[in-house]
């Protein structure tokens, strides 16, 4: 069955400044996202992250493009009908964002005020969400009085508050520790699974994308290089954006080569050692490993590696048909510039 | 002016005048200052609020032309002195409170010189507050009158409390300065008795009060706006 795309952005172009200070944040942006996914967006700094989320929910305007939810153009609605279908895509920030002079209680329960919620209904709510991001004991403390991972917690219990369909995360880690990021990272996770909400994840650290993200798509200066599933665009990314983002010190080693240079890559569904073990009982070829980044999950293998190959062709061609050979590694020849 | 009790029978005379006149002078001071500072956040307040929303970054953007004129005026009523702005505009309270004497006739000329300060105090407050809290609520689908009552006055309220403080200041020194055109109140009493007749005891008790009142204001407007502020509790 094909779904619908809860969220489809349609050819989207953003410019900021003029003349010689002109910014291009986004040029002809198009994704899709589906209902019920995590879809991550990733990048470096700069490359328009911020820009394209925010456009999502039209808190910034494209110049150009449609941005369609369910189907239909918010930037054809009047303000009115715009804020109602807000409601419907809550929104979390790096830097939480919370009310300072209301408790976490009243923060939670400042989206249904907006909405005409009761003060009673609204509470009673407000403290099953705080429930639900694990701080009942939290009602009544300001967000002074909070961590920062507590801040975030309040803040995705008030995204909620308004039942959304859509959960955007700007950098909504970035300021957090590994570990508190990591309990962010699976209370998103539980959200998406218990309640079906469709998140979708800004981020510059791939850790995040690859733990909790199904599919992602790579934005470098304002253009998607190339939207994917995660394991196939980490393991295997098809554009120089992608690489330099999924291996960044091994697509550009600090030592110049003078022999011919294989990428591998591995997507997940086998360890490296035996691999290059058993290229070098098999073909009885040596090959030296120049680099790599590779992380184990599970005990299986995600990442680059870079490899020298024999001068000649034969033994080239020998070697990356042998790599090929094997399910969940591709191997190409690859030159200085990537 | 500093030779103060050496005559019996003028001191006697002065703690006559203070004992009849100064009750109803602190009176007057404080009904015509809490008059004019209400009228002047009626107006000044919203108008500060219009200063920020109003802008082309703002929440609710005007016509550039319309905030241009705002702030031309408001800058225009800012740099005319107070006394000369009293006279110009004295006769206005001729049509507004039927009369062009007394301390009812001085407060309208206050409130048009104090308005434009309370927007201004305002504007400065309404900046000072984290864009992005504002994003989020029209993130949550908040209306522009909903960010402006629920998110930027209420976030901003111990900063309007402090602006309110040296509003309230400002405002007592206008009044008492419009003594020299008729207003009522401890100016009037420093101004009539002692500068004009020379009964100095009266004028320094009258500045004391005067004083005592700017200490009291600071220090109870201080001390509410770091009691109402969240962002002050200890962990
Ligand atoms: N309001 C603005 N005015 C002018 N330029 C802007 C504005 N917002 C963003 N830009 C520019 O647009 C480009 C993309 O910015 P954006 O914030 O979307 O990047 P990002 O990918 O989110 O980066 P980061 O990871 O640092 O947050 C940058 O060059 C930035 O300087
Ligand atoms: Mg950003």
């Amino acid at each position: 069955m094909k779904l619908e795309p809860i969220i489809e952005l349609q050819g989207l172009s953003k410019t900021f400044g003029s003349g010689d200070s002109q910014v291009a944040a986004l040029q002809n942006v198009s994704i899709a996202v589906n209902p019920g996914e995590i879809f991550g967006i990733i990048g470096l700094s700069g490359a328009g992250k911020s820009t394209l989320v925010r456009c999502v929910n039209l808190l910034e305007r494209p110049d150009a493009g449609k941005v369609l939810f369910h189907g239909e153009d918010l930037t054809k609605l009047t303000d009115k009908e715009l804020r109602q279908r807000r409601r419907k895509i809550s929104m979390i920030f790096q830097s939480f964002n919370l009310l300072d002079q209301r408790t976490s209680l009243d923060n939670i329960c400042f989206p249904l005020e907006l909405a005409g919620v009761s003060k009673k209904d609204a509470k009673k709510r407000a403290m099953e969400l705080l429930e639900t991001v694990g701080l009942p004991d939290k009602a009544g403390s300001y967000p002074v009085q909070l961590s920062g991972g507590q801040k975030q917690r309040i803040a995705i219990a008030r995204a909620l508050a308004s039942d959304p369909e859509v959960l955007l995360c700007d950098e909504a880690t970035s300021a957090l520790d590994p570990k508190t990021t990591d309990s962010i990272l699976k209370l998103l996770q539980k959200i998406n699974r218990e309640r079906g909400i469709t998140v979708i994840i800004i981020t510059h650290q791939m850790s995040v994308i690859e733990q909790i993200c199904h599919r992602v798509a790579i934005l470098d200066s304002g253009v998607v290089a190339e939207v994917g599933a995660v394991e196939s665009v980490f393991s295997n990314p098809q554009s120089k954006a992608g690489r330099r983002l999924v291996s960044p010190d091994v697509a550009l080693p600090v030592v110049d080569w003078d022999t011919p240079v294989a990428r591998i890559a591995f997507n997940g569904t086998m360890t490296e050692e035996p691999v290059i073990a058993s290229l070098v009982k098999e073909k009885g070829i040596l090959v030296s490993i120049l680099g790599a980044d590779t992380r184990n999950v599970d005990g299986k293998a995600f990442g680059t590696m870079l490899i020298s190959l024999p001068e000649e062709e034969d033994g080239k061609q020998a070697v990356l048909d042998f790599l090929n050979s094997h399910a969940g590694i591709s191997a190409e020849e690859v030159h200085k510039d990537v | 002016m500093f030779d103060l009790f050496s005559d019996p029978v003028k001191v006697a005379q002065q703690l006559q005048i203070i004992a009849s006149e100064y009750g109803f002078a602190v009176w007057e001071t404080m009904y015509s200052l809490v008059l004019e500072t209400v009228f002047a956040y009626v107006i000044g307040l919203p108008l500060g609020v219009l200063l920020v929303t109003g802008e082309r970054e703002g929440i609710h953007p005007l016509p550039g032309w319309l905030m241009k004129i705002i702030n031309w005026v408001i800058n225009i009523l800012r740099s005319v002195p107070f006394l000369i702005l009293m006279i110009i505009v004295l006769p206005l309270s001729k049509i507004l409170v039927g009369t062009k004497v007394g301390t009812i006739a001085t407060i309208p000329p206050m409130v048009i010189a104090a308005f434009p300060l309370v927007a201004r105090m305002v504007e400065s407050s309404l900046r000072e507050l984290d864009q992005g809290v504002i994003e989020a609520a029209q993130s949550m689908g908040a209306s522009t009158w909903q960010i402006v009552a629920k998110v930027m006055l209420p976030e901003a309220t111990p900063s309007l409390i402090s602006g309110g403080t040296i509003t309230l200041g400002t405002i007592l020194g206008y009044g008492a300065m419009s003594a020299a055109l008729g207003g009522g109140g401890l100016g009037k009493l420093a101004i009539n008795y002692g500068y004009y007749n020379f009964k100095f005891i009266v004028m320094w008790a009258a500045v004391i009060g005067l004083i005592l009142l700017v200490q009291i204001f600071q220090s109870a407007g201080t001390r509410l706006a770091a009691k109402s502020d969240k962002r002050l509790r200890g962990r």
